[in-house]
């Protein structure tokens, strides 16, 4: 059982950091309880596989703690920390067979043969590898070896978290799923927490009960897929999640109003409120394109907004159009009315997230 | 995709025959010629079938070369390979230390054979060479010109001397080419030193030591100024491999006919040789329970 926390943890590959900038990890704390499907999402070179390796022991961290279970295992090798870990490229044992490749960690354990066997044939038939357990690992497709690699980890009966380093980069798109599916499987039938660590939001979010989102070496936003989208914590997961990503624009605050360039906009007190409290001058709106609302007739409270552009993609639509001189997107229902040069848009009210230094603030909608 | 039949697409491969046959196969042919005739002058000679070949293959002293020679590749093989492995584990991974080991180890490779032979006959001699001199200071009654055993240690440690660098290179090339990955996966696994040098290194080894063996082999197995220079063959003839033989035959006795035969004997031993070291480790790569794989 493993409950995983993260005090103060930095990371740098710098000998000497100047800024925080030369830092991968910084400074973050974050608990994953015990048994959880977690996804950690974030684009490339934010910090994910860092924090993986310093979680599986890879990785010593340069400043702060990780403790399992209230234990501090900074100085624990990988060896003695009971977590397995799958790569983005499967690794295998080339000269061995599925079989052997399975049963290596047990046996690297000195389990007694009569332990290994059972162990390993009920993984293999968990990851469907029985047929294959006489190969040669070596002659395996990708998705399979893959598999053996999960595998790898599950015979452990030590194992309590499992990590996840993009593993199904390598694998074809009509795999991922049913692999996905099978580590859904695998997470409900062992009771083993999970990190699964990607830069697709769909994988996260079918994959994993909460995630994590990382940008610039933190986790920016740690929620269930439904509060990233309806919620999101900072602009950047307003911008990373969804597609396409939140639309955000600049406010300023003056004499009780809040304008959008010239333009005074319309907000309820409770806006005006949080605005007056702001301490920064960087103060951003935010709305999903979802959220937005278009219409074909001048009613009131609407804009009226030149149509740049309408994408049709099937299920929905994109319209693109333009507020200010700056670019927005809203998304439509695939049985939206026909849009002439003109339409009518309105970002009601409960739909806006205020946004200070980047971080959102929570407005009170009554 | 409809595939064309044109036979005369044959012709494309007519430049490198040509090149071939002009690098090979031509001056292969005057051999076989000169094998099968007894040449007396340049325009007296007669055919002589297998007859060479067969006073070839039963000359007590050849055959002894041939022992001896087979001994010898044998030997080296067994004592470069392993050890030429070992170096390349220990040798550092990255920064200067590994460049500046690179360098000092491949110093060997850079020399040619005939002034390794002659470092090796000053090195070893009892007056003034520092091996030979201090051997015989600790009391051990060294001397390669009188004593078979101290000429053949000789000759193997000058041989290990100049190529387990290439073995160690090799190797080295090879290790590199493991992602880090493999390692850590390792690590997790709870793999033993000894189970990731079995499991991960060995088995990522496999190519360039086919042509770490295969090119020791034959090089070993041609060997000639070295052994040459130092010993010349001697004492007796203890230390005279089959190339010393043949040059002895073909060039000392102008013995064209013998010398043929037994030029292409030697060439299809290292062949056949060369042959059954590839297949062998390539099988053991092979899975034996499936047919074809994946």
């Amino acid at each position: 059982m493993a409950e995983i926390v993260l005090k103060s943890l930095a990371h740098t590959y710098s000998t000497n950091p100047q800024s925080a900038e030369d830092y991968a990890i910084r400074h973050m704390e974050h608990v994953w309880d015990q048994g959880g499907a977690y996804a950690l999402l974030g684009p490339s070179g934010c910090g994910k596989s860092t924090l993986l390796n310093i979680i599986s022991g890879l990785l010593a961290p340069t400043e702060g703690d990780v403790l399992f279970d209230g234990h501090r295992v900074n100085e624990l090798p990988p060896e003695e920390r009971n977590i397995a870990q799958v790569f983005q490229f499967p690794v295998i044992y080339d000269t061995m067979t599925v079989f052997d490749n399975l049963a290596f960690p047990l046996r690297n354990m000195n389990t007694p043969e009569y332990r290994v066997k059972p162990k390993v044939l009920e993984v293999a038939d968990i990851l469907e590898l029985t047929p294959l357990l006489s190969r040669k690992a070596k002659n395996l497709t990708a998705d399979e070896k893959q598999k053996v690699s999960m595998g790898r980890g599950l015979v452990r009966d030590d194992v309590t978290a499992i990590l996840f380093d993009e593993p199904l980069t390598v694998i074809d798109p009509q795999l991922k799923w049913k692999l996905r599916r099978k580590l859904k499987e695998i997470h409900e039938r062992f009771n083993i927490t999970m990190i699964y660590v990607t830069h697709d939001q769909l994988e996260a979010s079918t994959f994993a009960d909460k995630i994590a989102v990382m940008y610039e070496g933190q986790v920016v936003q740690f929620g269930t897929p439904r509060e990233l989208f309806e919620t999101p914590a900072h602009t950047f997961v307003g911008y990373f999640i969804g597609s396409p990503g939140m639309n955000f624009f600049e406010l300023h605050y003056d004499h009780n109003t809040a304008y959008f360039g010239e333009h005074p906009l319309p907000l309820n007190n409770a806006y005006l409120a949080a605005l007056r409290q702001a301490e920064s001058r960087n103060v951003k709106l935010g709305i999903r394109p979802e959220f937005v609302e278009v219409s074909t007739t001048d009613e009131p409270g609407t804009v009226a907004v030149q149509n740049k552009h309408l994408q049709d993609l099937g299920t929905y639509a994109i319209l693109t159009f333009s507020l200010n001189q700056q670019t927005f997107k809203a998304r439509l229902p695939e049985d939206h009315p026909p849009l002439g040069e003109t339409v009518y848009i309105r970002f009601p009210d409960d739909k806006l997230s205020l946004y200070v230094d980047e971080y959102r603030v929570e407005v009170d909608h009554e | 995709m409809n595939k064309v039949y044109n036979n005369r697409a044959w012709l494309l491969v007519l430049p490198m025959l040509i090149l071939v046959s002009f690098s090979a196969i031509v001056p292969l042919m005057t051999v076989v010629n000169y094998s099968v005739q007894d040449v007396l002058g340049p325009n007296a000679s007669f055919f002589t079938g297998t007859e060479w070949f067969k006073t070839m293959l039963n000359d007590p002293e050849l055959q002894a070369a041939f022992l001896r020679q087979i001994l010898f590749s044998f030997t080296i093989l067994a004592i470069q390979i392993p050890l030429g492995i070992g170096i390349a584990l220990i040798m550092p991974k990255s920064g200067w230390q590994a460049s500046a080991v690179l360098i000092l180890i491949t110093l060997p490779l850079l020399i040619p054979w005939n002034v390794v032979g002659s470092i090796w006959q000053i090195f070893t001699r009892g007056d003034i060479g520092l091996m030979g001199w201090g051997l015989r200071q600790m009391g051990v009654d060294y001397n390669i010109t009188r004593d078979g055993t101290d000429a053949w240690l000789t000759i193997i440690l000058m041989d290990v001397w100049h190529w387990t660098p290439l073995v160690a290179m090799l190797c080295y090339s090879g290790l590199r080419s493991i992602p880090d990955a493999y390692y850590q996966a390792a690590r997790i696994d709870r793999a033993s030193k000894w189970a990731v040098f079995r499991y991960i290194q060995l088995p990522k080894l496999t190519n360039v030591l086919v042509i770490a063996v295969l090119l020791r082999f034959m090089h070993s197995f041609m060997i000639y100024a070295e052994p040459f220079v130092l010993t010349g063959g001697g004492p007796g003839s203890s230390t005279t491999f089959l190339s010393q033989s043949l040059t002895t035959m073909a060039v000392g006795q102008q013995d064209l006919g013998p010398s043929a035969a037994f030029s292409l004997i030697y060439f299809l031993v290292i062949l056949l040789v060369s042959w059954v070291f590839y297949t062998t480790i390539m099988n053991m790569q092979k899975d034996k329970n499936s047919q074809g794989g994946a």
